[in-house]
């Protein structure tokens, strides 16, 4: 076998806006897939929604299409382009689900289009809930007891002969969505209503509860001859109930026997060859903890989050082979990039362990239900490796940036032993060190296995964590110092807890060495420079640097850690350019990251590969081995930001920027005397401590005001208080966390929010674009509709944004990029915020403007001035395009939590809309990110309940609805001045009325097509309008929670546009 | 702390790391194995006899011991280095530990030290001969390490023992040179009684046993010097009795057709050994340990049908004149669709 004749041009689907439950790592996958097919000289045509990704960027793919993911669009795209191949296995479960409707529809065969990496009958086999099961039954691989249900009476029916508790499980929905777990009748209602909803073909899946077996992973892949291997195995630390991208996770397998380990291995490999899978597929089992029982529980035919997880885990390539066997080859007949030697046809041999640990954005939401079921709600994860275990989840624990350098949480601290052993019922995101906080009150291994069903063997590894925390507190000593550091204890850490400088203690520090990641633990020398720290005898990364000294200057780049809310796939994009740029530009690339799931921990993005924490000690090892001409930490977010200070104090040579000016864009007082110097006026603010001086501070400049603790960055805990009362809820809320940092009370003024990105070389200054929100400030950047050109600025107002932005770019010295936050109030320009680093615009900006803003930044870092680099200055030309970011949810994961957007941030993703015209921009970017635009019917409604302080523009927009033939409803208030207003409004009664019909009944009746719901304050899930919000989400109804989103929503309708009004841009050709 | 242990070796590069197992001291030829799980198995292995293993995954004896996976009852290695032992297993059938374990099978463990280092040096340089002990080597005997061979002696059953089938069709000897349990419980699972014999057992006998067929079982050791073992063999092939050779069994039958054997530099030895079965091109995932290979076979006597998909060496033969074939690796039946079983399949279609 070898590269099909009968190819020639592939269309690759991506995976759309990052949501929890597809994240990142299809970017990955799919920028490996587009960098295969383009190596086999393959002409590929791309579509993704996604303006944050890696695989949009011009080099990777011929043709790039960002334009909404559906039928519609792609079928018009099918018929522009005429490839005579899609790719459907590497674009997640959107790329796969899209790719078999085109497929079941005929369309496919129509257009004499081939499906690549799967076909309609595997796919359903995998996925159809029932035929798998069928499928299962012939090949003689034992499933969980269950029955597919199409309706809520069935499934109750079923439950009852297996017994409660049940599993509820849609199928084809993303990351788990709508399942869940019932104890109960009235439980299993409630899901599995919500499950058959959230389903597109209405079904799901009752099974027998398994909770508290062992769940173990195998990645297999298999090619069309029949080939068939095991990448790697992986169990999850939390059992069977836990979803397992929100479970802790170690590979391989530890606490398996050989024999149980070859009889799921066994049974892995025949359900792969039983599918016909051609390429990646990953099967998931429960095992029975003191049997050999065990039982299928899913299968995912198509390269996965768990496949990205053993990608980085082994070192194998796992896309890249999956992309090369769906266009022909076969195992045998690739080669294993990491040896040069060895062939894809083998499995992975490791000489480590890895540990992936979830990362939540509970620190966030806190009003958010922490408990973890089989819907997942992690937003990132970090990976860690290491020789031990312990290593292995230290090394984890204080990746995940939760302020955590052990499995302590101080808050379990503060727990009497009764309250520990209670919570230790809870299953949530704290449980593992919950666990920890138990063994630390003498609870036995047996009772925590016996409350959490965790392995003992994770216990106890847990329990060796505390055993020499309490030598180090004891008796610090040479020994204990050591063993310490290769159970993954920082330096920081041990002087912490055993209260002892080591100097005093004439302990020698230690410095990591580096071990390589090489897919067959030492057997053949490996070619692949990805590496790993741990404290151990031989530095093998000293070899290799030696081996390969070019003697070209080194350059590490530091990455962006875990994806959370508001920090997410742009900062790696920016920090894979980076890389690339300093790789051009004749310098060795040196990347260290933690992030399994993205481009810039693929081994062959930089010269070298470091798969570690971004704390300061593990920056000194790095350092220390590497010894780099210059460090860059401009593009890697707070993450790397974070790491400014201490680079400057070791004398690391900081690219760009200087890191006093960093602290001055942070320090409040440096800033302000910035601003004062420039002449350029802020919102008017002062820092309290009290409740007291903060009602005061309030007064003084007049509500609204803008509240938020002077320690966090990114809009954390940030609110914007009308009233007295909002203020005293929410000083309560600080104060009672025991926060000492001052409170910082800024005026909020309404008005126009402007974004600008620009790129400094110390000189001259180039600002690619100037981005307007559609949403005015007050709700956080990241989650409003940000358009590029502004649309309705002055000139005036325009050349003093320039004008600001040269000031402040070269007053605070910078050299590189720069974002800055402005607000147009009364005409008058006011600086919000300066973030001398990347953003998450610089990769829509670039895109769309075709300045590719990391490329010059880091060019300009280097010492090549804009003018050398043959640029502009000022204000780039806007070109003929329009680009529109719509920010993108996962609210219908996360129960509880507030959907009303405001200054901290909630969106997970992006989508983008490019058009020649502000309105079919508007419109796609909109359709991207998943509103439907309805036309009324005669059974169509919008609700209002807003705010008072809304009330006024509530008419007008109220009437755009109602001209458009929606029906319109209303809470009191609003349902009087609308009619009032001659708006004909139905009065709803609030939910505490008691009456009918109520705002909720009427969401649930269908009669609602949008919610636009604002209220004044609270986030408490108690509050009337949090649950009506809540219960849109749950029914799939958009809810705006904004008068300006509404309006622009308002907008689109109007124009009564469909997709197949839209123009489809190829963004290669801007 | 732990008591301290070294290693040394014949090189002269000293490793120290913690003791584990027995104390005292033992000299072997140190190979490394890429397996990440069957600890038990590898150290019951007959193919480690007078071996010292050293295990390329961190972790070892997470599962702890159980009375049922022994690969055989009797043989095995003599040292075993780990970067990290288990003292608190977590596995259903755990009996105990893998330090009581070394300790009962007098097996010298040693952990704690770089294992990679360790393995790097092996495969640059090829395996060689080690020393651990837990005495701290001062100027040690580097020509007595170095120089240190374990003989041919094979080690087997001292008298025959039957293992009857469920539903017995055939009948077949198994010669002992140090076999696997799994050969026999396969044998049996497919109908055939076995019998196992001691290789000292003379040819004559064998065939008065009137037997369907005999298999060649594993064993360790250099098959080339085994030359009383491959007469009997020749005998057994000249009176065209059906004949599978697996592992030292495989090279004992290739010389016995005229063929060649060779030591490979460190040897095959982990759970991820691909082999290619060359009529339909397929790989298989296969399970090995062993240090010799069959180089070379005539063409008249025996073809080819296997070869490993990362060095192209020897993995399997059929024989053109008598009706008789061989593998270097132990067919297995936890391989998945890993068609390894066919091997017994194939004899048992050769003794119908």
């Amino acid at each position: 076998m070898a590269l099909r004749k009968d190819i020639k041009k592939v269309l690759v689907i991506g995976s759309g806006p990052i949501v929890i439950g597809q994240a990142a790592e299809f970017d990955y996958a799919g920028t490996q897939a587009c960098r295969a097919l383009k190596q086999e000289g393959l002409e590929v045509v791309l579509v993704n929604s996604n303006p944050a990704t890696i695989m949009t960027d011009k080099n990777m793919a011929d043709i790039i299409y960002i334009e909404p993911l559906n039928l519609d669009v792609i079928k018009r795209i099918i018929k522009i382009e005429k490839p005579d191949s899609l790719l459907s296995t590497l674009g997640g479960q959107t790329g796969l689900t899209l790719s078999m409707q085109l497929a079941k529809e005929g369309f496919l065969e129509e257009q004499g289009v081939k499906l690549l990496g799967a076909n309609v009958e595997t796919i359903d086999k995998a996925e159809d809930r029932q035929i798998f099961k069928d499928t299962m039954k012939e090949i003689g691989e034992p499933c969980v007891p269950s029955k597919v249900v199409e309706d809520v009476e069935s499934a109750v029916e079923y439950a009852e002969t297996i017994g409660y508790p049940v599993v509820v499980r849609p199928a084809f929905t993303l990351g788990g969505t709508g399942g869940g777990i019932a104890a109960d009748e009235k439980q299993l209602r409630e899901i599995s209503e919500n499950g058959l909803r959230l389903s597109p073909i209405t079904q799901v899946l009752i099974e027998k509860g398994i909770s508290g077996w062992k769940e173990i992973e195998f990645e297999c892949i298999r090619d069309g001859k029949g080939n068939v291997i095991t990448i790697c195995s992986m169990e999850n630390v939390d059992p069977v109930g836990v979803h397992t991208g929100d479970s802790i996770v170690i590979a391989p397998a530890v606490t398996l026997a050989d024999k149980e380990y070859q009889m799921l291995r066994t049974a892995s490999l025949n359900i792969v060859s039983a599918l016909k899978i051609e390429g990646g597929c990953n099967v998931q089992l429960a095992l029975h903890p003191t049997s050999f029982e065990y039982a299928v529980i899913e299968v995912n035919p198509r390269v996965s989050r768990s496949s990205a997880l053993a990608s980085k885990a082994t070192g194998y390539p796992i896309a890249k082979v999956a992309t090369r066997i769906a266009v022909g080859y076969s195992l045998d007949e690739i080669i294993n990039q990491v040896t040069g030697k060895t062939y894809a046809c083998f499995e992975p041999a490791l000489d480590y362990v890895v540990v992936k640990f979830p990362r939540f954005a509970f620190d966030k939401f806190v009003y958010a239900k922490k408990t973890l079921g089989t819907q997942m709600k992690a937003t990132g994860e970090v990976m860690s490796i290491a020789v031990s275990f312990e290593e292995a989840i230290m090394k984890a624990v204080r990746g995940i940036e939760l302020g955590m350098d052990t499995m302590t949480k101080p808050a379990f601290e503060k727990l009497t032993d009764a309250e520990v052993l209670e919570k230790l019922n809870d299953v949530d995101c704290d449980r593992a060190f919950c666990v920890f906080e138990a063994i630390k009150r003498g609870v036995s291994t047996d009772e925590i296995n016996r409350i959490t069903a965790i392995d003992k063997w994770f216990i106890e590894k847990f329990r060796n964590l505390h055993k020499i925390e309490q030598s180090i507190k004891e008796d610090l000593n040479e020994e204990i110092y050591i063993r310490a550091k290769k159970c993954g204890f920082l330096d920081s850490t041990i002087e912490r807890i055993s209260g002892q400088k080591l100097a005093d203690k004439e302990i020698e520090k230690k410095y990591a060495v580096y071990k390589p990641v090489d897919t067959c633990a030492a057997e053949f020398a490996a070619m692949t420079p990805y590496f790993y720290g741990t404290y151990d005898e031989e530095n093998e990364a000293l070899e290799f640097i030696e081996e390969h000294n070019k003697g070209k200057k080194k350059v590490i780049v530091f990455g962006s850690g875990p994806i959370r809310i508001g920090q997410g796939i742009e900062f790696d994009y920016c920090s894979v350019h980076c890389v690339w740029t300093l790789k051009e530009m004749g310098y060795e690339a040196i990347i260290v990251n933690n992030n399994p799931e993205t481009v810039s921990t693929d081994f062959d993005t930089g010269d070298r590969l470091y798969f570690d924490p971004l704390t300061p000690e593990d920056a000194d090892n790095l350092i220390n081995t590497e010894k780099p001409w210059g460090v860059v930490v401009q593009f890697g977010g707070q993450t790397a930001i974070k790491l400014t200070k201490h680079l400057t104090q070791i004398g690391a040579n900081i690219l760009g920027t200087p890191p006093d000016s960093i602290d001055a864009a942070e320090d409040r007082e440096r800033f302000d005397a910035l601003l004062e110097k420039c002449n350029i006026p802020r919102p008017e603010g002062t820092t309290v401590f009290t409740t007291e001086e903060a009602v005061k501070a309030a007064e003084k400049l007049g509500y609204p005001v803008l509240l938020r603790p002077s320690y966090v960055l990114g809009g954390q805990n940030m609110i914007i208080a009308h009233a007295d009362s909002d203020v005293i809820e929410y000083m309560n809320i600080i104060t009672t966390a025991k926060i000492d940092n001052p409170v910082l009370i800024d005026k909020y003024l309404t008005g126009t929010e402007v974004e600008v990105d620009a790129i400094c070389d110390g000189t001259d200054i180039l600002i690619p674009g100037i981005m307007e929100h559609i949403e005015r400030a007050g709700v956080h950047s990241g989650d409003s509709i940000s358009v590029y050109p502004a649309q309705t600025l002055t000139e005036r107002v325009k050349k003093v944004i320039i004008a600001y932005t040269e000031t402040l770019a070269k007053e605070l010295k910078v050299i590189g990029l720069v974002n800055i936050q402005y607000v147009v109030h009364n005409h008058q320009v006011y600086v919000i915020e300066v973030n001398p680093r990347s953003s998450r615009t610089v990769p829509y900006i670039s895109k769309v403007t075709g300045v590719q803003m990391v490329d010059v930044a880091t060019r300009t870092m280097l010492g090549e001035s804009l003018k050398e680099q043959g640029l502009p200055t000022g204000l780039f030309p806007e070109g003929e395009y329009i680009a529109v970011k719509v920010p993108v949810f996962s609210f219908e994961k996360l129960h509880d939590v507030d959907t009303q957007l405001g200054p901290e941030m909630k969106s997970t993703g992006e989508t983008l809309g490019i058009a020649k015209t502000f309105k079919e921009a508007l419109y796609k970017g909109l359709v991207a990110a998943g509103f439907k635009m309805k036309k009324p019917n005669g059974n169509t409604g919008v609700l209002f309940s807003v705010r008072d302080s809304d009330k006024p523009e509530v008419i007008e927009l109220a009437g755009r609805f109602e001209r458009l033939g929606f029906d319109i409803y209303a809470t009191s208030g609003t349902a009087t001045l609308l009619n009032r207003n001659m708006i004909p409004a139905n009065f709803v009664y609030r939910i505490n009325d008691g009456k009918e019909p109520n705002v909720i009944s009427l969401i649930e009746s269908g009669k609602i097509d949008y919610v636009i719901s604002t209220s004044e304050a609270g986030r408490n899930p108690a509050l009337d309008s949090v649950k009506i919000r809540r219960k849109s989400v749950e029914r799939g109804i958009a809810c705006l929670t904004s008068i300006d989103t509404a309006n622009a929503l308002a907008h689109c309708l109007e124009m009564g546009m469909s997709v197949d009004d839209v123009e489809l841009v190829d963004i290669t050709k801007i | 702390m732990n008591k301290k242990a070294w290693l040394v070796l014949a090189d002269g590069t000293v490793f120290e790391g913690q003791s584990f197992g027995a104390e005292g001291e033992v000299i072997g030829e140190i190979v490394f194995t890429t397996s990440m799980t069957g600890f038990q198995e590898t150290l019951t292995d007959p193919n480690y006899n007078n071996q010292i293993i050293v295990q390329t995954f961190t972790l070892s004896g997470n599962s702890g011991v159980n009375n049922e996976d022994n690969t055989s009852d009797y043989g095995g290695a003599v040292g075993y280095i780990v970067r990290e032992h288990c003292s608190k297993p977590s596995n259903f059938r755990a009996e105990t530990t893998i330090d009581e374990f070394l300790k009962e099978r007098k097996i010298i463990g040693l952990c704690g030290i770089d294992t990679r280092r360790l393995t790097r040096i092996l495969r640059d340089k090829g395996t060689m001969n080690g020393k651990i002990t837990t005495t701290e080597p001062v100027n040690p005997d580097l020509k007595e390490i170095a120089g240190f061979s374990p003989g041919t002696d094979l080690i087997s059953v001292a008298e025959p023992a039957e293992f009857k089938a469920a539903e017995p069709k055939y009948k077949v000897a198994l010669i002992d040179y140090g076999h696997k349990r799994e050969i026999i419980r396969l044998l049996n699972m497919l109908g055939c009684d076995v019998d196992l014999i001691p290789f000292t057992e003379s040819a004559e006998s064998i065939i008065d046993g009137g037997y369907d067929g005999v298999v060649l079982s594993n064993g360790a050791g250099n098959p080339s010097e085994l030359n009383e073992e491959i007469e009997t063999i020749k005998t057994l092939k000249d009176k065209r009795i059906p004949l599978l050779g697996l592992g030292l069994g495989h090279q004992l039958l290739a010389l016995a057709n005229g063929g060649t054997t060779a030591k490979l530099k460190y040897g095959h030895r982990g759970a991820n050994q691909p082999v290619i079965e060359l009529e339909t091109g397929r790989t298989f995932i296969t399970s090995q340990n062993h240090g010799f290979i069959v180089r070379s076979i005539p063409d008249e006597t025996g073809k080819i049908t296997h070869v490993n998909a990362n060095d192209r060496t020897c993995e399997a033969i059929e024989y053109k004149e008598n009706p008789s074939l061989s593998a270097q690796f132990i067919p297995s039946d936890s391989g998945g669709v890993n068609a390894t079983i066919c091997f017994i399949e194939k004899f048992i279609e050769l003794i119908k």
